[in-house]
């Protein structure tokens, strides 16, 4: 039917991505949510706190990545109250582990942990559907992550510093919005590592152009480039 | 007169027993939608398969570090083959999840038996039990570990190789394989197996299958890990990959004879 878009349930189609460097994690995403084919929040913000240290990458229903976190930001509150010190980025992940296995038939997100703590500094998770959890060096997720396979394959590398982490995880974001219809909008960067947290934000504007794009301009009757003549007969 | 046909067409929808899944389109059972309780399950993030055979000193395992997800490749070292205790090794294929799963009752059921701190120590025999026990109440209940299980280990000079899998079928064997190396490595093993084998010829014996399920299982990844148990202990050996083989004539110009076939 073609109200469908109107009760669809609300999916960040998305693209996620982890990586570390030396000294702490990059995470990155996009920031479209749809209903159906309808983009019901062009500018969203998938990159979740859960600790001063810790952050989540959601992907897949918005609604079920949403209950997650506040989940397991309530118990990680009590934990360091007990604990009587910062969380550790493997506490938190197994947080998401447990309620991702153990609701594993009714849930439907795709988790990418982020944080540093002092006993492991920067350190990646990575909690797929059905709850699996993996220590990984860099993790992508969601529906754009079939694009970048490929290229972080190649791409990645042991070591990075700090830019050159943050400008993967830009190019990677901006590449799988390039091809995924489900992923756009901006690209949001958290950096952490021992001395805090830093947000970044990319406008779609300044992404850089890749195949088959061209570069934006005002109108067709603005003088955009070399071009004399914009209209031909 | 539409109202009456559309009521028809809910009832008929109500009465179907399985419906497309909302998010792969896929055969899905009708009771999954809507019930509170949990039924069956889907494998997410899978292991292929693991290979198991005695040897003259204890047992070897094999498996690859693959995880699959659906047909994506998408993790490449998972540890697919863990030490349990002092005696045993579990490897799985199926889902990664329960299977890590699986590991956490096992230490806790290692942890305890270490508590009592008398001397004993749980055996593979009493391990395997205690997974089929396991495996077989879950599927009973509707809700298995989507897991195939191989377990082996050593006691008191007592070899043990075993398997058992998300339904609750187990048994006792001298060479196990589960998933794809049931079709591609038992048939090898029946051939080529034999009793006090030395660890050269195990490990041998054991890349040859995993080469073979290498170029035909499309879930393997060239990525393995190979693991003993003796008397002595447990030791998995660091990820390494094997060689392919493509330089054979028949391949360089396989149409040749039919021109437009392959």
């Amino acid at each position: 039917m073609d109200m469908d878009w109107m009760n669809a349930p609300h999916s960040m189609g998305t693209t996620i991505i982890g990586v570390t460097y030396n000294g702490g994690v990059v995470l990155g995403a996009d920031s479209r949510t749809s209903t159906g084919m309808y983009v019901a929040n062009r500018a969203s913000d998938k990159i979740t706190q859960l600790t001063d240290n810790v952050y989540l990458c959601r992907s897949g229903s918005a609604a079920d990545s949403q209950v997650v976190s506040d989940y397991v930001r309530y118990f990680l509150h009590q934990h360091i109250i007990q604990l009587g010190q910062p969380a550790t980025v493997k506490v938190t992940a197994n947080l998401i582990r447990l309620l991702s296995y153990n609701n594993k038939n009714t849930l439907e997100t795709g988790l990418i942990v982020g944080g540093w703590d002092k006993y492991e500094g920067g350190s990646i998770y990575g909690v797929p559907l059905g709850g699996t959890m993996l220590q990984l060096p860099f993790a992508i997720g969601g529906s754009g992550s079939s694009y970048l396979y490929g290229f972080l394959d190649q791409a990645w590398k042991e070591g990075m510093s700090k830019d050159e982490a943050e400008a993967l995880v830009v190019k990677s974001v901006s590449l799988a919005i390039a091809r995924d219809g489900a992923s756009g909008g901006v690209v949001r960067t958290v950096v952490i590592n021992s001395e805090g947290v830093t947000r970044n934000f990319y406008p779609g504007d300044k992404l850089p152009l890749w195949h088959e794009e061209l570069p934006l301009r005002n109108s067709l009757l603005e003088e955009a480039s070399s071009e004399a003549e914009p209209m031909h007969p | 007169m539409l109202a009456a046909a559309q009521k028809d067409e809910k009832k008929d929808q109500a009465l179907k027993n399985h419906v497309g899944h909302p998010q792969t389109g896929r055969d899905c059972p009708f009771t999954l939608l809507n019930s509170p309780i949990s039924h069956t399950q889907y494998p997410y993030v899978t292991g292929t398969s693991v290979l198991g055979i005695k040897y003259k000193d204890g047992v070897l395992l094999a498996s690859d570090m693959g995880g699959s997800y659906g047909s994506t490749l998408r993790y490449k070292s998972v540890q697919r083959l863990k030490p349990i205790g002092k005696h045993t090794l579990l490897g799985a294929g199926g889902e990664i999840s329960d299977f890590q799963e699986i590991v956490r009752y096992l230490d806790e059921l290692i942890l305890y038996d270490n508590m009592w701190d008398d001397g004993n120590s749980l055996g593979p025999k009493e391990v395997h039990n205690y997974l089929n026990r396991l495996m077989y109440n879950r599927r009973n209940k509707f809700n298995p570990l989507w897991n195939t299980l191989v377990l082996g280990g050593v006691k008191n000079g007592q070899k043990y190789l075993g398997t058992v899998n998300m339904i609750g079928v187990h048994y006792e064997e001298n060479h196990v394989a589960t998933g794809f190396g049931n079709h591609l490595a038992r048939p090898i093993f029946r051939d080529e197996w034999h009793e006090d084998m030395t660890f050269e010829e195990g490990v041998k014996l054991l890349e040859k299958c995993m080469l073979v399920l290498l170029y035909r299982d499309r879930s393997a990844v060239n990525k393995l890990q190979i693991a003993k148990i003796t008397e002595e202990g447990a030791t998995i050996s660091e990820p390494y990959a094997i060689k392919t083989h493509w330089e054979l004539e028949a391949f360089k110009n396989p149409a040749t004879g039919a021109v437009g076939s392959w």
